[in-house]
């Protein structure tokens, strides 16, 4: 604890990086509850592939990286969710894309290396997040938590659309709701997310952050209100817990909070069988 | 003036016609059936009507006070709600949702028309259950309850019993009924002939283009009506009377 604390105060970012690793993760556990009902998880992934993609391309031609890879994901992020397109998008298509733009990212690293003796830790870095959180600098920090808190806020104010156009999109069609509009914004909201919590957590471990807490929250909880809360405690939860192991124990940022969120949901299995049972 | 008039509709998908020539008017308080095989056009009628699809011919005309989405819709189940954690309420509450534009949270008022009209179902003390335990008459009803809080007017059904057991199709087939006396204007897609010929007041006879339009009565008159309907009547109505005897149906077919 006390060395927690020193910690602390040796290294203000560490501050802010706490905010942003909390933030992102509540706005990937918001979204994660949508696209995992919307079948759409696997999509996800493949985005985070996308941004990994990008991001390697930016460094070797020498753009910072998130200014690159934010509209790329995005972009790709509207094509993919966007424009109902999951009868076009098989899932070979998505294997195609997943693994396509991990081969041309880390050709692109290797090809244009910014420093030769450091590819290896790019690459590593880029796909299973910063060893350790104080790798964020200050100016990330900031453009992260404003488009977190743009993403929470989109969240709350389109619940009810969000709502509805998961549960039966032909309904909300067909009663007035523009579905297309805001599929393309949920699209849009989970690109941001998604090259946002590569920063912190690294490209491969995204999906993490996005289906384990609400796959969590739905084996206990029964209505989506419920679902969308718990699932968005869960992921604050284990991202705090993973902060805190990953200063104490020095383990990398990362895996520790996927590894949290993985006991958690063997907890909510558990708890969901126990409670049917009765 | 008619809720939904169409006159030599046509409608088809990238230059190909589905369905050609549509003569239709539905009044305030009809109960109309579209009938007609698989692939007969209906489901692209029913976009139409439901303001998804333009008409590639013809013209489709709302009246006497409809809009444009003020339609109760009740489409077919798909299979994201079943597993879909979401309580009763909120499933009815979001049929309220066409109403509020951009606002982001729903009324008092609007509130009070989700609870109103799950009392109109009787599914208010299942409110608080999850939509995805219940048995499938029940849904439908949960639906039924979201279709009306979207519109008071106009419903439209794409095939409501389908997979639900004869017990409880009967039973959504009075609840449409008695929806119906009560005011409601409806609009049912099926299969089922005799179902149709017993409750509508009106029937639409697709195959391609409009085999018939016109009320229940003309229809069982018409060479079609005789051809299609008749003959499933009259199976159902010797299977009640050997088997079940003639208490066992609910419903006696009209001849």
């Amino acid at each position: 604890m006390e060395a927690l604390i020193s910690y602390y105060k040796t290294f203000p970012v560490v501050r802010y990086s706490t905010v942003v690793i909390i933030l992102v993760s509540l706005c990937a556990a918001l979204l994660g509850v949508s696209l995992v009902l919307k079948r759409f998880s696997m999509i996800g992934d493949g985005l985070s592939h996308v941004a990994f993609g990008a991001t390697a391309i930016a460094a070797a031609a020498g753009f910072a990286p998130l200014y690159v890879a934010l509209p790329v994901t995005v972009i790709a992020a509207v094509l993919l969710l966007g424009v109902k397109s999951s009868k076009i998008m098989g899932d070979a298509a998505i294997a195609m894309i997943s693994a396509g733009a991990l081969a041309v990212g880390y050709l692109m690293l290797n090809l244009f290396p910014s420093n030769a003796s450091t590819i290896a830790g790019d690459a590593c870095t880029t796909l299973f997040g910063s060893s350790s959180i104080i790798g964020i600098g200050v100016t990330d920090v900031i453009v992260c938590s404003v488009l977190a808190a743009a993403v929470i806020f989109i969240f709350i104010f389109f619940y009810h659309k969000i709502f509805a156009i998961t549960f039966d999109e032909g309904f909300a069609t067909a009663t007035g709701t523009k579905a297309r509009v805001y599929n393309t914004l949920l699209a849009a909201v989970t690109g941001i997310v998604i090259v946002l919590a590569m920063k912190m957590v690294g490209a491969l471990l995204i999906s993490a952050l996005i289906t384990f807490p609400a796959l969590s929250a739905m084996r206990v909880f029964k209505t989506f209100k419920k679902v969308v809360v718990c699932s968005a405690i869960i992921s604050v939860s284990c991202a705090l817990l993973g902060i805190i192991v990953c200063i104490t124990a020095s383990t990398p940022i990362g895996p520790t909070i996927a590894v949290a969120n993985i006991l958690v949901f063997a907890g909510f299995f558990t708890a969901g069988k126990l409670i049917e049972k009765k | 003036m008619p809720l939904i008039e169409c006159k030599n509709l046509t409608l088809g998908y990238e230059g190909k016609t589905v369905l050609e020539g549509v003569d239709l008017q539905v009044n305030r308080g009809d109960y109309l059936c579209i009938v007609g095989e698989n692939g007969s056009g209906k489901s692209t009628l029913m976009k139409a009507l439901l303001g998804l699809k333009a008409a590639s011919g013809g013209s489709l005309v709302y009246g006497d006070g409809l809009k444009k989405n003020g339609i109760g819709y009740l489409p077919q189940q798909t299979t994201i709600q079943k597993d879909f954690p979401a309580s009763v309420y909120e499933v009815v509450l979001s049929g309220c949702l066409g109403k509020r534009g951009l606002l982001p949270f729903f009324s008092a008022e609007q509130k009070r028309l989700a609870k109103e009209n799950m009392k109109r179902l009787g599914i208010s003390d299942i409110a608080e259950k999850c939509y995805r335990e219940l048995s499938g008459g029940q849904q439908q009803r949960v639906l039924l309850a979201r279709a009306l809080c979207a519109s008071s007017d106009l419903l439209l059904l794409d095939e409501p019993v389908s997979g639900l057991d004869p017990v409880v199709t009967n039973e959504l087939y009075a609840l449409i009924s008695d929806l119906n006396r009560e005011g409601l204007t409806v609009i049912m897609i099926s299969h089922d002939i005799a179902a149709a010929v017993a409750d509508a007041t009106h029937i639409l006879h697709l195959s391609h283009t409009a085999l018939f339009f016109g009320t229940t009565e003309k229809y069982l008159d018409s060479e079609i009506g005789r051809r299609f309907a008749k003959r499933t009547i009259s199976a159902i109505n010797n299977y009640t009377n050997n088997i079940i005897g003639n208490k066992g149906g609910k419903h006696r077919w009209k001849h």
